[in-house]
């Protein structure tokens, strides 16, 4: 009788922490204005914030990336090498794209609402 | 092999593949539009070369630190010891851009020790990371392109040979590949226009001139624009960098080169989720980075080109 009983602790155990990390994930989710560059891709790729929102860029690749506007909208960002950020804060709502100027394949938007 | 190798091992073990045999040192001679390996890096060396004969380095990325290679400077300096013991002395060096990781004035300065030791002219384009500096390519210019136009385009003559270096990394678009831009093609075309047919043209730049691989960028937007006014010409070579690994493609007149990082290989097309350093395995890391020497014939229309790895 013993062994279903450590199979069932260990079991709530784990659906506890796949619970918890749920929360964290959806924590992270809802951190406004967060974009990560991991593969040499935005994630997001599109990110909706309301207008007031500062947006972030973090460079996870072990490569240099540099955020500019598609037509200018924004202000570029100097290079980002490996884990440096930039942020910039959008106040006018609308659709804002933008690419890594280095490496332009690499795309992603900003709707502001 | 472990569940690890095996999982990764497909594209690795495809790499190394390619690599390998690219890398052994085969000359490569190229007779109506067909190449033939003539023999292994020894033999080729042995062969008495009458013409001109140059070298080519590039993507040093000196400053970078991360895994793949946490010492890109040594091994550019082991590139360029390696220059230093060719039993035939080049006439002069190219390299094709990203000389720095991240174009700081001390990775320059490094980078600049460093192969001055080969006592060779050093003919420099740029690439994406040379340019990244608060001034966007301002000590780039002051360092090597005093007397290039534009971002740094120029052309000069040696031994019959007309050498044009082109500038493909600057005013990128949204969505776009590499970027050669009005003003530089209109130069061109006038740089060319009144040669004869008969001159042997190499034109060298940092991101390949011919689309290697889309998805990845890898490629120029405007290059066959720049290929079209070098139509007429009997023997046109293209030598690029920025992919880290080395491609070879012959289409009619014009035979594209790319040659091996002196600093960290880059996946196959397509091979890996993005085209990031790759990180293999210590002993290999050697046989994936190296130089380019590139032979010039006198009535031969093509140039013979030997990548050498660094070792192996």
């Amino acid at each position: 009788m013993l062994r279903p009983i450590i199979a069932s602790s260990v079991l709530g155990a784990v659906v506890g922490s796949v619970l918890a990390a749920g929360v964290l994930l959806a924590q992270a989710d809802e951190t406004p204005g967060a974009i990560t560059i991991d593969n040499f891709s935005f994630g997001p790729d599109s990110l909706t914030v309301k207008a007031g929102t500062t947006v972030t860029w973090t460079n996870r690749d072990d490569i240099p990336h540099g955020i500019g506007s598609a037509n200018n909208a924004f202000k570029k960002s100097p290079a980002l090498d490996t884990d440096d950020s930039f942020s910039f804060t959008f106040t006018t709502p609308g659709t804002y794209q933008y690419f890594c100027y280095l490496h332009p394949k690499m795309v992603g938007s900003i709707v502001v609402q | 092999m472990s569940e690890i190798d095996h999982r990764d091992g497909v594209n690795r073990r495809k790499v190394l593949e390619c690599m390998t045999w690219c890398g052994t040192g085969v000359l490569w001679t190229i007779a109506g539009g067909v190449p033939h390996s003539l023999g292994i890096m020894g033999e080729a060396q042995a062969a008495e070369t009458k013409g001109l004969t140059f070298l080519q380095i590039s993507d040093s990325h000196v400053g970078f630190d991360k895994p793949a290679n946490p010492n890109a400077l040594g091994t550019l300096e082991e590139a360029i010891n390696k220059v230093n013991a060719l039993a035939q002395k080049p006439a002069f060096m190219i390299h094709t851009g990203d000389i720095s990781h991240l174009s700081k004035e001390k990775e320059f300065d490094d980078a600049d020790h460093i192969i001055s030791q080969s006592r060779l002219d050093v003919h420099y384009v740029p690439g994406e990371h040379d340019l990244i500096d608060a001034d966007q390519g301002k000590i780039y210019r002051d360092r090597y392109g005093k007397t290039a136009k534009g971002a740094g385009w120029y052309s000069f003559d040696a031994n019959g040979v007309h050498f044009i270096g082109l500038v493909n990394v600057v005013d990128l678009k949204a969505g776009g590949l590499g970027t050669l831009g009005n003003e530089q093609l209109e130069w061109l075309e006038k740089d060319v226009k009144d040669r004869s047919a008969s001159t042997p043209i190499v034109l060298f730049a940092h991101i390949p001139l011919w689309t290697v691989y889309q998805d990845w960028g890898w490629g120029t937007q405007d290059g066959a624009q720049a290929l079209g006014y070098l139509k007429k010409f009997g023997s046109v070579t293209v030598l690029n960098g920025h992919i880290h690994q080395i491609m070879q493609k012959v289409e009619g007149n014009v035979t594209f080169h790319t040659a091996r990082s002196t600093a960290f290989p880059q996946p196959a097309p397509g091979t890996a989720p993005s085209p990031g350093p790759l990180k293999v395995a210590d002993d290999q890391l050697r046989k994936m980075l190296g130089i380019a020497n590139v032979t010039f014939k006198q009535n031969e229309q093509r140039l013979a080109i030997i990548d050498s790895p660094l070792q192996g």
